[in-house]
Parts: C-alpha cells; sequence; structure tokens
C-alpha cells in the first residue's frame, strides 16, 4: 500500500520533546515537512526550536528511530532553517498539553517580542494574571520563570519566540 | 558573488559568537545571583548554537567540519573582535560587554536577514528572534544598575569607559567591505555601526551613565584580520582541551 503525508505525520506523533515529554514534535512545529517520491522514498524536513537546543540532535535521531521501526529503511531527515520555527507554530493540542504539564503556553503575537507580552503570562495553574516575570531564562532555552501571586509559586513559560 | 568574501564574513559572524559564548559560560557556578548565574549560562548556550550554524554555512562552502574549525584554530585564525576574547573581569565589566556586543548582533542579524546570499538570510532571520531575549536582558540591567546605588553607577561606567575602544572595534571594516555592500550580501560596518550608536544611546541616556566622547577613542583594532590580545589563545587552549586529548572521538 502507497504511504501518504498523513500516515508520516501520524507515526511522527510518538516521537515526543525530551525536555518536555508530553509534547510530540508534530504538536511543538518542528517538522515542517513531509514528502514522498513515487518510489516511496520518505523525506521529512525539521527545523529547531532554538538554534543552540541540544535536544535537537536527538529529535532527529528519534524521527529516524521511529521510521525504522515502522519499517521504513528509504528516507532522509534534513534539519534546515528554511522554514525558520516561531512559538506561533505550537498547535492547539501542544498548547493544551504544555498548560497541564505545569509549563505556561506562549501566547499567540504579533512576532514582535516587547517586554510586555513576557510580563503577566496567565498562571498555568491558577489561571491568575497577576504574576511577575522573574528571569527571561530558565533550566532550557525555551523556558522563561515566572512568580505568581496569586497562588505563591514560581512557574515557568514556554517563552514567545 | 566572490566566495571569499561570503567566508570572510561568516568566519567573523561565527567566531564573535564562539568566543563570547564561551567567555558567558565562564559565569556558570559564579553568577552573582542565581538568575544571572543562568541567564549567562544560557546565552553562552544560544551563542555557541549560533556559531554552529554559521560554521555549518562555511562548511558548505568546503571548510572543515565545525568541530575541527571550531577546535584547532590557533588564536592568529581567528576572526573575532578583541572586545570578546577579554576576561568576564567582574559582573559590571561582562554586563557591559554584553549590552554593547548583543546591540551591535541584533542589526547584523536584522540587516543580514535581507541579505542576498540565502543561506545567510535563513539562519539570521531565525537567529534574530533569540538574540532579543539577549538584547532585552542587557538593556533592562543596565537601565536598572545605571541609575541605582552610586557605587553601581560608578563600577558601569568605569567599565564602559574600557570597553569602549574595544566596542568601537567590532566595527572594523573587511578587506571586502565595498564588495558585500555593492552584491547587497551585506549592509556594512558603518551603516551597523550608526544604528548601534543610536540603540546603545536611547538607553545610556535612560541611565546616570555617560557616553565617553567617541571622537577622541582610537579603535583597539586587528581581530578581523587574526591579531589579538594575549587572553585569546589561553582561552582556545581550554576550550579545546578536552577535544584534544581525543580529536576522534564520537561524542
Amino acid at each position: 500500500m502507497k504511504l501518504i503525508k498523513e500516515d508520516i505525520l501520524t507515526l511522527l506523533e510518538e516521537v515526543k520533546d525530551p525536555e518536555i515529554p508530553v509534547l510530540s514534535l508534530v504538536d511543538l512545529g518542528v517538522i515542517t515537512g513531509v514528502e514522498i517520491s513515487d518510489d516511496d522514498h520518505v523525506t521529512v524536513n525539521m527545523t529547531p526550536t532554538f538554534a543552540g537546543c541540544p535536544a535537537m540532535d536527538y529529535m532527529k535521531k528519534d524521527v529516524e528511530r521511529t521510521l525504522e521501526k515502522h519499517g521504513i529503511s528509504n528516507y532522509t531527515v534534513n534539519m534546515t532553517f528554511d522554514k525558520p520555527w516561531d512559538s506561533n507554530k505550537l498547535s492547539e493540542k501542544g498548547r493544551q498539553h504544555l498548560k497541564e504539564f505545569g509549563l505556561a503556553p506562549p501566547p499567540k503575537y504579533d512576532l514582535i517580542l516587547d517586554l510586555d507580552i513576557l510580563e503577566h503570562v496567565k498562571c498555568p495553574y491558577c489561571d491568575s494574571d497577576n504574576t511577575d516575570m522573574r528571569t527571561p531564562f530558565g533550566p532550557t532555552l525555551c523556558r522563561s520563570m515566572h512568580y505568581c501571586n496569586n497562588c505563591k509559586q514560581m512557574f515557568e513559560q514556554f517563552k514567545p519566540l | 558573488m566572490n566566495e571569499q568574501a561570503i567566508k570572510d564574513l561568516l568566519y567573523k559572524l561565527a567566531d564573535d559568537q564562539l568566543i563570547l559564548g564561551h567567555r558567558n559560560s565562564e559565569w556558570t557556578g559564579f553568577g552573582p545571583i542565581l538568575e544571572e548565574d543562568i541567564a549567562f549560562s544560557s546565552m553562552a548556550q544560544d551563542k555557541i548554537g549560533h556559531s554552529l550554524a554559521f560554521y555549518t554555512l562555511l562548511q558548505e562552502l568546503g571548510e572543515a567540519e565545525p568541530d575541527t574549525v571550531a577546535f584547532t584554530r590557533n588564536a592568529n585564525q581567528f576572526h573575532n573582535s578583541q572586545l570578546v576574547e577579554l576576561p568576564n573581569g567582574e559582573y559590571d565589566f561582562s554586563l557591559i560587554r554584553h549590552f554593547l556586543y548583543d546591540n551591535a548582533e541584533i542589526i547584523r542579524f536584522e540587516m543580514l536577514s535581507q541579505s542576498s546570499y540565502e543561506p545567510i538570510a535563513k539562519v539570521a532571520t531565525k537567529l534574530k528572534g533569540e538574540v532579543k531575549y539577549h538584547v532585552l536582558h542587557a538593556n533592562t540591567w543596565i537601565k536598572n544598575l545605571g541609575s541605582s546605588i552610586e557605587e553601581a553607577i560608578l563600577r558601569l561606567q568605569t567599565s564602559l569607559n574600557e570597553a569602549m575602544p574595544y566596542a568601537l572595534a567590532m566595527f572594523e571594516k573587511s578587506k571586502y567591505e565595498q564588495e558585500l555592500i555593492d552584491t547587497s550580501v551585506y549592509a556594512g560596518e558603518e551603516a551597523v555601526k550608526a544604528e548601534w550608536l543610536k540603540r546603545i544611546t536611547a538607553v545610556i541616556e535612560k541611565t546616570d551613565l555617560k557616553l565617553p566622547d567617541l571622537a577622541i577613542i582610537e579603535p583597539k583594532f586587528g581581530g578581523r584580520y587574526g591579531e589579538h590580545t594575549e587572553h585569546l589563545q589561553p582561552l582556545l587552549d581550554e576550550m579545546a582541551e578536552v577535544f584534544k586529548i581525543d580529536p576522534t572521538a564520537e561524542w
């Protein structure tokens, strides 16, 4: 049976971000293209979230392992900047999973980053926006740290980029 | 398109980021407060990632692979500005350098995102979003500390005066300058410097700091042509120490 793009995307749902294991690479928005040639060669294009993210190489290998596991041996996985990632590419399902994981999802924005959108991020625990940013840098490159004045807890946000 | 001109541009971009990335990493475990320790460590990781993106473009143009280029050259083969190789000093100096450097880097990336050389334009488009966080961090601290207590203002002012001759030399022109401008690969150092002055002045005016008189400063040129301070070679030796134990190891 001929493979179609949707089959590959379904398989890739299994591949999770190793630093945020509730989030699939498809929902993260780093799979930028899947092509299948007439002779069933599968090409998967990926792009990094942050250029210095040490998990990207691991994710690429995980995509290759997943394809192999499902009997696909004729493939190429490319990491490119052709369609650069930004945080608006996170899917709605991905945002919901982040919140359940305790990470505030990034706001959808016009891609013009200023301090205002980093302040008063909605707390993922109590939904209050009475919060302050403590630092734009966190335990991984993609997270910032915040404090909720309502439920008195530190929380992290997946940074808008 | 002159490939040598493009390579020269890529080397200076990549080397600046690798060396400053290494200096930033030296704050890991030594930051004045935990948040700053994490901030400098995160920026280190970003900058080394950014240098990798540019070394990868160099590899596509026939240069050696990124690890080889990063770890096996000597100081006189590096194209970074001397500003980034200076020791961290105290926190005030690192902060001032970070402020002066990152405000220039974001302008380079903004301009390069319009480059006629598409591979550079794509990488710059991606990286300018990440560097915004670095600029935001630097500007916030300069504004806060630069208008706080006397000791903070004095320390920052002293570091600003010391760093400025090196900062001005970030804009040392390449021997391919006019060619890069004529072919719309790069807007050129003069254009970056003019915009940089505007932006750093706007921040400094919100503080009790004073921009030194730039007309009487002699920039510390040479870095783009392989002339460095005595601080670069020891940095490179330390950075490559583990790599050189076994260059063929798989990591």
